[in-house]
């Protein structure tokens, strides 16, 4: 049991992230104060053109001077310091989480369609792989994730952030079950474009994992969701499936159901589970994923987890439960229950 | 002497707001109307004694579980569960309610103006004069009455576009009866369900209900009350017999 919230303003305006906070905290009954975390889409304007990298360090000697290297190795630090953070009374401090503002050098990867991500995604996996005591949890333009061990308002408070103005906002609850509570465990978890918040349990996570390390991901945070973020990035970025192909790959129709489908879709969705068997996720689970474009929310097949959404003027909401809505907005134009499988998708205007 | 107490639920955790409830029963309140509630949990759970309470807002989930006599009256959409294994009473919804709608009820009467979401019904039970009724004047979503033990489920369908409820109907149930106006493809039945057009007999136990539907939200009963049902019941008392067990 996890509580998630998240909110796109499509016409890109900025909202503080005082209000996703109170909303949050509304679902602290879905916590147990082991994890929590907010990721913001639009928060770093000034450096809008680098990979903002966030980086939980054990410490500032070791494993910083690995990461100082093998980044300038790769390309340009623009600028770097330690994320502020004020100490509450309820969170204890077990990593120092730090940002840099990078941008890759895209003459080290030729023949690649992508450069820029692909050194980016290499730079992540190999960080957190080989250089111990150094955890990159956040790695896309203009996105900042914050996350801690603690309750939604400690950890909204330990990194302020109300000071922070993004269009896309994800918020996550954590009640660990099957994996013990720690900061890289927290929600949102983050993969350049994508963050991914989940309540549920990722059954297939084996075989999902064994099907994205086979690309060159690699699951480092002893928990199931870090899989649907790399998973989003293989479907979503370098097969460029659209969202709602992506969700039907993840939680595809029942054989059943295909077979009553009109011919033309009965082929797409049989070619579709066929190809993304391995990425086809079993489970309970209620999922919200955002990109710099939107926001996509979907459940499992059979609906074992809650997902309600909601739309007011240019915003619109997905979450565990409409009560937390009501604490953002009041006034909604719009309240429903979405179809289990069935994606609700929130783009920006162009 | 009715007495009348007012909560103020703005900004209150759902323990001191059942404290006050229970004790303004215990004090011989009679009403009670909790105005502001916002995602409170647990509201009226294991209450006891003649009272009415009007919730006005969004409370949160488990509305009424364990409750044993009260009315509940809410005035806004509820969460999951509301009346879990409830025991007698009734709790009235203006809106809609989440999954797991009626959770192992036991007795006394849940009815939902709009909606409910997935697996309402689940495992409804029922023993002796205790009998359940679950009430939806719109839609439910799949798996509706899962594993139903016992107790009565009435789907009236009242949107004018009508959408049955989704698949694996009575999956798994071994006692009790779902009603819903209409047909239902077979397709949507579950495993361990079957179905028939319910007879005038049938409809005779569900049309007291549908009169109090009607007469709680103002609406027309006589097309529903002249409808067609169609019933879904165990297609035996041990669906799964031949599953886990061999004799």
């Amino acid at each position: 049991m996890c509580g998630i919230i998240s909110v796109i303003d499509r016409s890109r305006s900025g909202m503080d992230g005082s209000s996703i906070k109170k909303a949050l905290s509304l679902m602290d009954e879905r916590g147990s104060g082991e994890g929590a975390g907010y990721a913001a889409y639009g928060v770093y304007p000034d450096y809008a053109e680098y990979y903002a990298l966030h980086i939980f360090y054990d410490n500032l000697v070791e494993p910083k001077v690995a990461v100082d290297e093998i980044l300038r190795k790769w390309g340009h630090i623009e600028d770097q310091e330690e994320i502020p953070t004020v100490e509450q009374p309820d969170l204890r401090r077990t990593h120092i989480p730090w940002r840099y503002f990078f941008k890759p050098d895209i003459s080290l990867m030729p023949g690649s369609r992508t450069p820029d991500e692909d050194i980016v995604m290499k730079l992540v996996m190999q960080i957190n792989t080989t250089i111990p005591g150094a955890i990159v949890f956040s790695s896309g333009k203009n996105i900042g994730v914050f996350k801690a061990s603690g309750w939604p308002e400690a950890v909204a408070d330990f990194y302020q952030i109300e000071k922070y103005e993004g269009y896309i906002w994800l918020a996550h609850n954590r009640y660990p079950t099957n994996t013990s509570g720690w900061w890289g465990g927290a929600h949102p978890f983050n993969l350049l474009d994508w963050s991914v918040v989940h309540n549920g349990e990722i059954t297939s996570y084996g075989t999902n994992r064994r099907y994205i390390e086979s690309y060159g991901y690699r699951c480092t945070m002893y928990t199931d969701t870090e899989v649907v973020a790399y998973l989003c990035d293989l479907l979503g970025r370098k097969h460029g499936l659209p969202e709602d192909l992506m969700v039907r790959a993840f939680a595809p129709p029942f054989w059943d159901e295909i077979d009553q489908m009109p011919d033309e879709q009965q082929r797409l969705n049989q070619a579709i589970r066929l190809t993304y068997g391995s990425a086809l996720m079993n489970g309970p689970f209620a999922i919200v994923v955002a990109t710099a474009e939107g926001i996509v929310g979907f459940t499992d097949r059979i609906k074992l987890r809650p997902l309600i959404a909601a739309e007011s003027g240019d915003r619109l909401y997905i979450s565990s439960e409409e009560a937390a809505i009501r604490r953002m907005e009041p006034a909604l134009d719009r309240v429903w229950m979405p179809k289990a499988g069935e994606p609700v998708i929130g783009r920006v205007r162009i | 002497m009715r007495k009348e107490i007012v909560i103020d639920a703005d900004g209150l955790h759902y323990t001191p707001l059942n404290k006050k409830i229970r004790s303004a029963v215990q004090d011989g309140v009679s009403q009670i109307r909790i105005d502001n509630v916002l995602g409170q949990r647990f509201i009226a759970d294991g209450l006891k004694g003649e009272v009415t309470i009007t919730v006005n807002g969004i409370p949160g989930g488990d509305l009424g579980m364990f409750m044993s006599g009260p009315t509940v009256e809410v005035f806004g959409n509820c969460d999951h569960a509301p009346g879990n294994t409830m025991d007698a009473g009734e709790i009235i919804i203006h809106g809609s309610s989440g999954d797991a709608t009626a959770h192992s009820m036991r007795g006394g009467m849940v009815m939902v103006r709009d909606d409910i979401g997935y697996r309402g019904g689940i495992h409804m039970k029922e023993y002796g004069e205790h009998r359940p009724v679950l009430v939806v004047g719109g839609n439910a979503r799949a798996f509706l009455g899962e594993y139903m033990a016992g107790g009565l489920v009435i789907i009236l369908g009242l949107q004018e576009k009508r959408v049955l409820p989704d698949r694996g109907i009575g999956s798994g149930i071994h006692g009790g009866e779902i009603f819903i106006r209409g047909d239902v493809p077979e397709r949507l039945l579950g495993v361990g369900a079957k179905k028939a057009e319910a007879t005038e007999e049938d409809k005779a136990r569900i049309i007291p209900f549908i009169r109090q539907y009607a007469e709680r939200f103002s609406v027309d009963p006589s097309r529903l009350i002249e409808d067609g049902y169609t019933r879904i019941t165990p297609a035996s008392g041990r669906p799964f017999a031949n599953k886990y067990t061999w004799e």
